[in-house]
């Protein structure tokens, strides 16, 4: 069986690890927001989120090879690798796209960071992983904006599901820390 | 050559991780801060205090090694 | 705090550092107290040797060797920076403030000359910011030298004022604001003799150090040993007060015992319990224990309690000492500069327990929530704010066992009525604000 670098299997297989970074990224987000604001039970340590959020973190990087892999192998458009990093580097839905160039940067610089988090010093490190505000919405806008095949309603539900989720982790913890007087 | 803990008091803001990773050295007192139960590490817990460390949300767990005690 | 002439006196005393308190003030007055100094030296480092065979301590409340301190900074790379901490933080001292009016020169002598000796580059002489006049007689005594020529060849002093805080006077916190930041302790290492101002070794000095150091560049390690004992030589001042007829500054040879010291300052002035020796960060001490202890940091140690900055307050039997810690205690609580969990959660809750037992009527367990908490904020913080506040909990615990299960078991003793007798800033002359 050889893959079919025209047709539309390959714009499937974009799409769906496109889909999968996302959901991982979120989960990611929610796990992140967890381990700021000290979620913990009795079944749930802390050390648990924080974890998880490392590795679920790796997985995203892992989907988004493969994701990104898929755009450039198709013949059907022609996306140089450049255009995953650098923006406005591809002809083809050149905002959409440089957005998720955009957010990969920004992704790669929060995963380079934390690897040598200890080298680089707790201050240095947490300026940089604000960067995590910016990077997940501008994913979001990314997938949400790049797609034009049928299954955009499903996409959309999903994508909105996402935001809702973080949106609320967001407003627990906020709440939490105002309660508290002080943002960690 | 001996390893020891040690606590940045200011930088730690009472998160607890270390506590969960390293039960066996650090306690939390009723603030929720950590208290060493002495800063000499066994050699059979380096690995996990090493993990607890690297784990600090605020990296203010410091593990030290020391060179023997000759001067 | 009223600072007394010295007249009169015992065998005991001396007039050293207080000489010049008999001459005109200024510059000729001073060199006529003194003699002249002869700056700039023609071999730094000899006088580092001086005052490491002096035996000079650091008079700040550490008691650190001097000249050990000094080798340490002098032996760091690049150029140095000399701190002189003149801002006495413990509201019970008054002697940094009697040198740094009456005799600045003395001060910015030891400043000169140990800037010269560890090869520093910057000087600063700090007080609370929070002291206009003062800040401004210090200023003037600069301009005096300069005009006269005095610190030609040397660097220039910076009179600095620094938070009015009560850990801002800690030395970490000073070459924390002199590196621009808000002057709260810092976590070490590095200690500022490795890194301090701009990076520099930094040498932090009580000013009464310094002004010691002023005269044994004059008179030599020998002359300074003449006086005080082979362990502990020299001369140094403490701050007497409370229950004594004359409260004020002395000048005594190291090792001269509290009880000649409560006689220099005019003998009791009620019957005396107990003495607090240290300061805040001190000790109280019973009557019978304190009277022949000598005034030295091992002498006091020995005896349970602790030199500090040389300060000696003379507690009445009338007055009760929970009380008045649990006050010093919430004092100092709201004081923590609030970055270390132990100390800023500990102490507002020590202060808490305090109360209860001094105040409160009888109430089972009140000693023991006190001890509890002793353990979990000492040795916990940054710096030695926590250490100590409850090195004076539990010297309260030792001295007053008796006192303390009364207040347990009965409720509060009269003596909680006595008006204060240990000084606090009133709310008005405490500055609320960092840097």
């Amino acid at each position: 069986m050889s893959i079919d670098l025209h047709g539309p299997g390959l714009w499937y297989a974009t799409r769906a690890t496109g889909l999968v970074a996302l959901l991982l990224l979120t989960v990611s987000v929610l796990l992140g927001i967890l381990t700021a604001g000290r979620f913990a039970r009795a079944s749930w340590p802390r050390f648990l989120s924080q974890g998880l959020h490392r590795n679920v973190s790796l997985l995203v990087l892992a989907f988004l090879a493969l994701h990104v892999t898929t755009t450039v192998v198709d013949t059907y458009t022609s996306i140089p690798l450049t255009a995953a990093f650098i923006p406005f580097a591809a002809a083809y839905k050149t905002v959409w796209l440089s957005l998720g160039a955009v957010a990969l940067d920004l992704l790669l610089a929060l995963v380079a960071t934390s690897l040598i988090r200890q080298r680089l010093g707790h201050r240095a490190w947490r300026r940089v992983h604000w960067l995590a505000c910016a990077c997940w919405p501008v994913a979001v806008a990314h997938g949400v904006g790049i797609g034009t095949d049928r299954s955009t309603a499903w996409v959309l539900t999903l994508s909105l599901a996402c935001v809702l989720a973080v949106a609320t982790a967001t407003g627990w913890r906020l709440a939490a820390a105002a309660r508290l007087g002080r943002v960690q | 050559m001996s390893v020891t803990l040690r606590i940045n008091p200011i930088a730690c803001t009472g998160h607890g991780m270390c506590a969960e990773l390293l039960p066996e050295v650090i306690e939390l007192d009723r603030w929720g801060y950590p208290v060493l139960a002495s800063p000499a590490i066994p050699r059979p817990l380096l690995d996990h205090a090493r993990r607890a460390a690297q784990a600090c949300p605020r990296l203010a767990l410091l593990v030290e090694e020391k060179a023997g005690k000759h001067r | 705090m009223p600072v007394s002439a010295v007249t009169g006196g015992t065998t005991r005393r001396v007039s050293r550092l207080l000489a010049g308190l008999g001459y005109p003030p200024g510059l000729s007055g001073h060199e006529r107290a003194y003699g002249p100094l002869r700056l700039p030296l023609r071999r730094p480092g000899r006088l580092v040797d001086v005052v490491e065979a002096s035996g000079l301590t650091g008079r700040g409340g550490a008691g650190y060797p001097a000249g050990r301190k000094m080798r340490a900074v002098a032996s760091g790379p690049g150029r140095k920076a000399v701190v002189a901490n003149g801002a006495e933080g413990e509201p019970a001292s008054g002697k940094d403030r009697l040198l740094l009016t009456r005799l600045p020169h003395l001060v910015l002598d030891g400043i000169a000359l140990a800037a010269q000796a560890v090869g520093a580059d910057e000087a600063y002489l700090c007080v609370h910011g929070t002291e206009g006049a003062l800040l401004g007689h210090l200023d003037r005594a600069v301009a005096e030298r300069e005009a006269a020529g005095l610190d030609r060849d040397s660097v220039p002093i910076q009179v600095t004022g620094i938070p009015g805080r009560y850990v801002s006077s800690e030395q970490s916190s000073i070459v924390q604001y002199l590196n621009g930041g808000p002057g709260k302790p810092t976590f070490s290492p590095p200690r500022p003799h490795e890194r301090g101002v701009h990076g520099k070794p930094t040498l932090v000095h009580n000013v009464e150090t310094l002004a010691h150091l002023a005269l044994i560049a004059r008179r030599g390690d020998h002359w300074f040993r003449g006086a005080g004992l082979p362990s502990a030589p020299g001369t140094m001042l403490v701050t007497v007060s409370g229950a004594v007829r004359r409260p004020g500054v002395y000048e005594i040879e190291m090792g001269t015992t509290a009880g000649e010291v409560i006689a220099l300052a005019g003998g009791p002035a009620a019957r005396l319990q107990a003495l607090l020796t240290g300061g805040y960060f001190g000790s109280w001490l019973p009557a019978e224990t304190a009277w022949p202890t000598p005034l030295t940091h091992a002498g006091l140690r020995a005896a349970g309690g602790s030199l500090g900055a040389g300060i000696v307050v003379a507690w009445p039997a009338g007055a009760c000492p929970l009380a008045e810690t649990a006050r010093v205690v919430r004092y100092l609580a709201e004081e923590s500069a609030g970055q270390c969990g132990p100390c800023r959660f500990g102490l507002p809750a020590l202060a808490d327990a305090l109360a209860a037992l001094a105040f409160s009527g009888a109430r089972d367990g009140a000693i023991d929530a006190i001890a509890a908490l002793l353990p979990l904020i000492e040795r916990r913080g940054a710096c030695r704010h926590p250490d100590g506040v409850t090195q004076l909990v539990r010297s309260m615990l030792t001295a007053f066992p008796v006192d303390a299960y009364w207040h347990q078991w009965e409720g509060a003793c009269d003596g909680v009525r006595h008006p204060p007798l240990l000084p606090l800033p009133g709310d008005e002359e405490r500055d609320w604000d960092w840097g």
